[in-house]
């Protein structure tokens, strides 16, 4: 399987998907850069983490329109899987590729720990392999990730089985404690936490491995 | 402005002696311009030139059979094996950080990511020393939390964007930091050895390239303010101070290293205190080279900026570089690539000096040795060390120690600094094996499969009790550190905090330091490779404590790291190097006198430098062995602080003192070289202790979810860890409330 990676100007969690996927996984990896308008040959791509364009404004709002987004829209649209962690989930947003916002964190500050997850459905190419009642321990590292949609929105995001990841013990205020979650289609998802972070147990955790075993096996099936 | 008459007054200003004024007219056999004057006054400020330390620093070791690089470049440089190599350093951005926190630390972090990959190396990893006057003080306890406040989301804003984990540090709280905080920002880079870069320009002919950042009127002046005592006025100076773009940092750092990749840059340097002027006179000087450059060319962020501002501008973000002549466009390819401004603004030229056009005509003209390398050197008077406090202890208080031992852990030194660190992103690039919390940090490389661990210490109540020992301890902490996670310590860098060295008793507190720091240096092996020296450290004429702060590297193994707290109960608890010892004048400089009896007095902890290199050897080679279940080592607040501190995993311990020693002292004296130790195995940590003549007392056993001090069987106290734990976890986040 081969993972695409894409590098905005200030992504720097790119490296550590890259690392995550090639030596962790095991699997093919390419860096994408962000004025790139197709893909090449990928079968999955991911979001890394960091500050695209600086984020002075708010988070994700510039990258949106970036060119790779067109190309990266256009393979979610043709069922392509894709990830987007931290500032990958706030374009994925930007771009409404997902519903709701990620807002400024209850505490107002930048948080780094380690939190508890728990997968909120097994039905996605990205926690297929995970088990119901496990907490998962991933870290987290953002000032703005406070998960944000009208009630409306959250009520049909439950209804429809696409939160991704709950916060066992919230830290940032997401409503209904989402920490992850998927489009209706199931094939895009944007999670806060950074799996890529818990790859290997030198680092603490191993538990985010689930996130890029469940896509590999989905690859494989498919 | 540019033509402005100099006058005895205009020189003052410039903070430039009659006698250094002479020595610039000497230099160039006339007067010098307005714009030579003001490029003068910054190269020749004390930030810039060391004049008043130079002389000392000699004394400092800088050699090592794997130091690459000294001091002298942009940063230091140490082979650690591989094919690799490590650039680090360490700087202060204390004067900034007082008059606008949150722009003056960010600043601070982004100058020395600068400094690390200028010289061809990728930053991974960055840990802070800062001091901060007392949160509860009545007068200044509301200023004293938005200075912290604003400093610590200035580093988190900045190094959290750019992309590089703060992975450990400290920070320390004391009422003669009040008016004047210290920021000092480590930071370490990797790069592969044929692959470092000099800040030195080579090659007559030679394209002079501008990238970055374009120059406005920010920070004009911020190395001379750095020179200079803080009075009523300070606030005024506001202006000086740059302001930081992390994003665009973090482009530079890409494009540059991709550029340097090309093969076509020839030398390359930030451009940092002094901006453009210390940027081409010192490559120009190291490569015995002239530097020509038009002004005209320099990309300008505001319209009308003469000579002087251009020349002066601290603006943030920018480097300076030679590329080879006929391969600028590859470079230039990198920068657009990276959405960069780079220009071509001058050439290297054949006569040693820097000449600065602006119009076409020359507005400066100074040879590039004398102006970088040519400074005034000073041998300042210095006599014995400033101290107010007396040597003898007053009379003590019978002790109540269940009472003094949660105090001690929610006073603000010892207290849990987590609301500072959660803020930083410890773990950004996946390498962190030991973050903030930690007795050292260590980041692996990837490279090399190997870690490198660091440590930054420095104990300003120890030297202003004795400059000479305090900063000897401070290596000493530092490398016991890097020790107790199985590190063997090899290099340093060193920032110097002190007030003004025109006082003589503030000379002598420098003096004796550097000499101190020295000879610790040299007896652990650790060379000095670079640094910083910050002076004029006072308010109001009230100086610091002298702050020597240190920053020692260890190089290690990649595994799983040491715990620092207990794993299991039933194991031995061992205190390697024993109970030490401690006397009344050695126990005014304990955090015990200034928690609970809030005094200063006597002497810091006698050091035996050869007890300490054994204890040193021996744990290490228990905790490569894999015999510690945790080891953590003894500093501030003692033995108590430590066992409380490796009890906070839910795991106590039960710990009888076979001593003479009173309570207080027993429990809480910081006598050095001593290290706490839980294990399974007690008779291997025996034999290696045995085999480095160290002592290896075992002082109890782990059990669950107490601690229990007794001395030969009388008890002296016993605490829940739930309680020791609270009073730890939540006293910062109290205080900043």
């Amino acid at each position: 399987m081969k993972f695409g990676v894409i590098v905005f100007p200030g992504s720097n969690c790119d490296h550590d998907a890259f690392y995550a996927t090639s030596h962790a996984l095991g699997q093919k990896a390419e860096f994408i850069w962000h004025d790139s308008a197709a893909l090449g040959d990928v079968d999955a791509v991911i979001l890394p983490g960091g500050f695209a364009y600086g984020d002075y404004l708010r988070c994700g709002a510039i990258a949106k329109f970036s060119p790779v987004m067109q190309a990266v829209r256009k393979f979610a649209a043709e069922g392509g899987p894709v990830l987007g962690i931290c500032n990958g989930f706030q374009v994925l947003v930007e771009a409404g590729m997902l519903p709701g916002a990620l807002i400024r964190n209850r505490g107002l500050k930048f948080v780094c720990r380690e939190v508890q997850l728990r997968a909120g459905t097994l039905n996605s190419p990205f926690t297929c392999t995970a088990e119901k009642e496990r907490i998962y321990r991933i870290p987290i590292a953002h000032g703005e990730g406070c998960y944000y949609a009208d009630d409306h929105t959250l009520d049909e995001l439950e209804a429809e089985d696409r939160v991704a990841f709950r916060y066992v013990d919230n830290p940032n205020g997401s409503l209904r404690d989402i920490a992850g979650v998927l489009n209706r289609e199931r094939n895009v998802m944007g999670m806060m936490p950074h799996p890529e972070r818990a790859s290997e147990p030198l680092m603490g955790s191993s538990d985010g491995l689930v996130v890029f075993q469940s896509m590999l096996a989905a690859a494989v099936r498919a | 402005m540019s033509t402005a008459a100099i006058t005895p007054d205009v020189i003052a200003q410039h903070q430039l002696t009659p006698a250094e004024y002479q020595k610039i007219v000497d230099i160039l056999g006339r007067e010098p311009s307005y714009t030579e004057l003001g490029i003068f006054s910054v190269m020749w400020s004390e930030h810039c030139s060391y004049k008043s330390s130079r002389l000392h620093l000699k004394k400092l070791p800088t050699r090592g059979k794997l130091v690459v690089q000294g001091p002298g470049e942009n940063a230091g440089i140490i082979d650690i094996g591989g094919g690799y190599v490590i650039a680090f350093k360490i700087e202060s951005h204390n004067h900034p950080s007082f008059i606008e926190p949150f722009q003056g630390a960010a600043t601070g972090v982004g100058g020395i990511l600068r400094d690390i990959f200028t010289m061809g190396a990728r930053p991974i990893a960055v840990l802070d020393s800062l001091r901060f006057g007392r949160l509860d003080d009545p007068q200044t306890g509301a200023r004293n939390r938005r200075i912290l406040g604003g400093v610590v989301s200035g580093i988190a804003h900045y190094g959290n964007c750019f992309g590089v984990p703060t992975a450990g540090g400290e920070c320390i709280f004391e009422s003669c930091y009040d008016g004047n905080p210290l920021v000092n920002v480590f930071a370490l880079g990797v790069c592969r050895k044929e692959d470092v870069f000099y800040a030195k320009a080579a090659g007559v002919g030679n394209p002079v390239i501008y990238v970055g950042a374009r120059t406005g009127r920010d920070g004009i002046h911020g190395a001379s303010m750095a020179s200079a005592e803080f009075t009523e006025e300070s606030k005024q100076k506001r202006p000086n101070v740059q302001v930081g773009d992390p994003f665009m940092e973090k482009l530079l750092l890409e494009a540059c290293l991709e550029a340097m990749q090309t093969g076509a840059i020839v030398g390359i340097q930030d451009m940092g205190a002094a901006g453009l002027t210390c940027s081409t006179c010192e490559m120009g000087s190291r490569g015995a080279v002239g530097i020509e450059i038009e002004l005209d060319r320099v990309p300008q962020r505001e319209t009308g900026m003469t000579p002087y501002e251009i020349m002066l501008s601290e603006s943030q973000e920018r480097m300076l570089l030679v590329a080879d002549k006929g391969r600028e466009d590859e470079v230039f390819q990198v920068f657009r690539k990276w959405g960069l401004e780079a220009v071509e603004i001058g050439v290297v030229t054949n006569d040693g000096k820097l000449r600065v056009k602006q119009h076409g005509r020359v507005v400066a003209e100074i040879p590039n040795r004398e102006l970088a390398d040519e400074a005034p050197l000073y041998d300042r008077p210095h006599t014995a060390p400033l101290r107010r406090v007396p040597l003898d202890a007053p009379p003590l208080p019978m002790p109540n120690v269940h009472a003094a031992l949660p105090a001690l852990l929610a006073s603000g030194d010892l207290c849990s600094k987590r609301w500072i660190w959660e803020q930083y992103d410890y773990q950004v690039r996946t390498n962190t094996v030991a973050g903030p919390g930690a007795d050292a940090a260590i980041v692996r490389i990837k490279e090399t499969g190997t870690s490198v661990a660091m440590s930054l210490d420095g104990n300003g109540r120890y030297c202003y009790l004795s400059p000479r020992e305090g900063a000897k301890l401070a290596v000493a902490e530092s490398c016991r550190n890097l020790s107790t996670v199985g590190a063997q310590p090899v290099a340093a860098t060193n920032c110097l905090n002190f007030g003004n060295p025109e006082r003589p008793e503030i000379m002598a507190q420098l003096v004796e330091a550097i000499e101190g720091m020295g000879e610790a240096c040299r007896f652990f092996g650790t060379p000095i490779t670079g640094g910083n020296v910050s002076l004029y450290n006072e308010t109001l004429g009230e100086g610091i404590y002298p702050t020597p702060v240190i920053g020692i590297v260890g190089l290690l193994p990649t595994a799983p790291p040491v715990a620092t707290a207990f794993r299991n109960a039933g194991r031995n608890v061992i205190l390697l190097g024993g109970l030490g010892d401690c006397d009344e004048q050695q126990f005014g400089s304990t955090q015990y006198a200034k928690v609970v009896l809030e005094q200063l007095w006597g002497l810091p902890p006698a050091l035996d430098m050869d007890q300490e290199k054994r204890l040193q050897e021996a744990i290490r080679e228990i905790v490569r062995a894999g015999l510690a279940e945790s080891a953590h080592d003894l500093s501030d607040g003692g033995l108590a602080v430590a066992l409380a501190e490796s009890s906070f995993g839910g795991i106590g311990a039960r710990i009888d003192l076979d001593t003479e020693l009173r309570p207080d002292f027993l429990l809480f004296h910081e006598g050095p070289s001593r290290v706490l130790v839980s294990t399974a195995q007690p008779d291997k940590v025996h034999a290696i202790a045995r085999k480095h003549g160290v002592e290896s007392p075992v002082v109890g056993v782990t059990i669950e979810g107490e601690v229990e001090i007794s001395r030969r069987g009388e008890p002296l106290g016993r605490w829940f860890i739930a309680d020791l734990k609270s009073a730890y976890d939540h006293a910062l986040e109290s205080h900043v409330r």
